[in-house]
């Protein structure tokens, strides 16, 4: 254990002692604790309705039941709640549009402030960068009252899907812009210069040298923004008030505050909220990992 | 002085619709609420008359948010403590070249990709304590059938709060050096907030791992050898070179934990909602109570303000730093 080396290779592995061991009881211990509510949520989604018992919650099911997958998707007339396909495709409607409008910006921001600064722009920044860690009840009221003043086909932009993404899309701001701009700043500029002095402008640096280059950037920044835009509850909430265009979260949480919808149901309908950002982490973890790491400035 | 060209004025022309959309909706929103706060709105109509700090006095005098600040200050201390002793013991645990390291690191990291909500509801059924008359259930269940029984509790249905009452002893003497403002149940220790931390922590911890892990992976090798060289045991090398090296990293942790721990709000109402006797509430929470469902928009105001004089303390300084640091490279 007192040599260390980037990449594993297992004729290197360490002799297996008695603190090894000990090492391995702890990380499995830890493991055991990160997987038992996703083991818990998995297993009840999965049990029959009759089998359902707050009290042998940690039984197996049976066999193989989607019963409650399907109550917590199309609700149930008969029981009166709302099932979440709609809030589904409601956060689909915000999250996409949201996060492509976030990565462009984000780009275009990053692009100037590595590459063109000018007087001024090294102020810019950290004012811009603010905007990421105010809490945002600091701004919810006159978000409130701003939205409900912009018209939107005969209405206002509050309580709209469209004013939500707005609202995703200012806020997004400093993290895209933070993460283009060490993204690029990582691009020489002597590639930006020479090709000046080829004859290209701002524009045609972008287009061909800087934005070809740039798709492990995009793919951090539509990760972070798709997860956390998917994942928001307190814009959400606050933004729009019809349940029929409340995007998963707040029909999640509707759904789960409900004292006639099963415990069952709400573990499936938490599992499907859950399921589209877990699969963007499933298969594209190490982006994942480089846009949390940005979030903390350092990246 | 560089000449203005065309570009550069592009340059510029470029960035502004960003910057003037976080100045109005940063700068001038967050003025707004500032301006709200000193006003009399506190009915579904604006009234924009102004009253000084009348709506900062009443919401400080109100209990719930008295019991909010003690909730979000012992949140914010367990959640710093418990993410940055695990995510440090991960980290240097996974760098004792492990095998299967990645399957590790992304089960302690998945829960990051989750929300708030999703986290809330599943550990709401964990921590559900069950009842007398039906047995036990979540945790409490698998306490009883590992034989670790006596560890059951209420979890964030328990109401209980430690703090110096007037008539115990330490209370009497408080009140004698005339400290007697310290024995109330707005200065003390709610129990059902562990259980919010446990689950914030379950969630955030991982994070915290991935930083650290990041860091450890960027001290030179050379280091740690030229100190075995030298005789140092592993305990030293960890106290002497490792632990001062990742002082930055431990920094940017604290900011980022903890200007999440004072904006938490999804999480609670998802898992417990205000609790018994507010014992899980916090200020995001009353905030949003009072102002739209309450419709006290100047006090919601206020609370706002109050929330974000908190996070503006611990974030100026980082950011001042972070740039500093950044331009000396």
């Amino acid at each position: 254990m007192t040599t260390r080396g980037k990449e594993l290779q297992p004729g290197l592995l360490p002799r297996f002692t008695l603190w090894r061991a000990l090492i391995y009881i702890v990380l499995i211990a830890f493991a055991v604790f990160y997987l038992m509510p996703v083991y818990v949520l998995i297993i009840t989604g999965l049990k029959s309705f009759a089998e359902v018992n707050l009290y042998r919650m940690w039984d197996l099911p049976k066999g193989f039941y989607l019963d409650s997958f399907a109550k917590a998707w199309l609700g149930s007339q008969a029981e009166g709640f709302r099932g979440l396909s709609g809030n589904f495709f409601n956060s689909v409607k915000l999250t996409v549009p949201a996060t492509i409008l976030s990565a462009m910006l984000g780009s275009i921001n990053g692009y100037v402030l590595a590459k063109w600064k000018f007087r001024g722009s090294n102020v810019i920044f950290p004012l811009l960068l603010f905007g990421m860690f105010i809490p945002y009840q600091s701004i919810l009221i006159p978000l409130v009252v701003v939205l409900g003043k912009i018209p939107w086909f005969g209405g206002s932009l509050y309580g709209t899907i469209p004013g939500l993404i707005l609202a995703h899309v200012v806020y997004g701001i400093p993290i895209t812009t933070l993460i283009f701009r060490n993204y690029y700043a990582g691009i020489p500029t002597e590639l930006v210069e020479a090709s000046r002095i080829d004859g290209a402008n701002i524009f045609s640096i972008y287009r061909h040298i800087l934005f070809p280059l740039s798709m492990p950037g995009f793919v951090v920044v539509m990760i972070w923004q798709f997860t956390s835009i998917w994942n928001d509850f307190l814009f959400a909430v606050t933004v729009i008030g019809d349940p029929q265009v409340q995007p998963i979260t707040v029909g999640l949480n509707n759904l789960a505050g409900s004292y006639i919808v099963q415990w069952n149901v709400q573990m499936a309908g938490a599992l499907v909220a859950a399921l589209p950002t877990l699969a963007v982490y499933i298969f594209l973890g190490r982006y994942f990992m480089r846009g949390m790491l940005a979030g903390s400035l350092k990246g | 002085m560089r000449r203005v060209t065309w570009e550069r004025v592009t340059s510029v022309l470029l960035l502004t619709p960003s910057v003037l959309a976080i100045a109005v909706f940063v700068y001038g929103f967050i003025g707004f609420t500032g301006f709200t706060s000193l006003t009399k709105w506190n009915e579904l109509l604006p009234d924009f008359t102004f009253v000084g700090l009348r709506n900062y006095q009443s919401i400080f005098a109100n209990l719930r948010f008295q019991y909010d600040l003690r909730n979000t200050v012992l949140f914010t201390v367990l959640f710093l403590i418990g993410c940055l002793v695990i995510g440090l013991l991960l980290a240097f645990l996974l760098d004792q070249r492990i095998r299967a390291e990645g399957f590790f690191r992304g089960i302690f990291l998945f829960p990051m990709a989750i929300s708030f909500i999703v986290t809330g509801v599943a550990w709401r059924w964990l921590l559900n304590p069950g009842s007398a008359e039906m047995g036990s259930s979540g945790i409490n269940l698998l306490f009883d059938k590992v034989g670790l029984g006596f560890l059951k509790w209420g979890w964030f249905t328990d109401p209980t709060i430690w703090y110096i009452t007037p008539e115990s002893g330490a209370g009497q003497f408080l009140k004698e050096i005339g400290l007697g403002g310290l024995t109330t149940s707005s200065i003390g220790i709610s129990l059902a907030m562990t259980s919010v931390v446990l689950a914030a922590t379950w969630q955030m911890s991982g994070y915290t791992m991935a930083m650290y892990l990041a860091g450890l992976r960027a001290i030179p090798d050379e280091l740690r050898e030229a100190a075995r060289v030298d005789g140092a045991s592993e305990w030293q090398v960890l106290r002497h070179i490792m632990l001062p090296m990742l002082q930055p990293i431990t920094l940017s942790a604290v900011i980022i934990l903890g200007h999440t721990s004072l904006k938490i709000y999804d999480l609670v109402v998802a898992m417990t909602g205000t609790g018994p006797g507010f014992a899980t509430d916090v200020p995001a929470y009353f905030m949003w109570d009072i102002t739209f469902l309450g419709n006290r928009f100047a006090q919601g105001a206020a609370v706002a303000m109050v929330l974000l004089i908190l996070v503006a303390v611990l974030i100026i300084p980082y950011l001042a730093y972070s740039i500093r640091t950044e331009a000396e490279v």
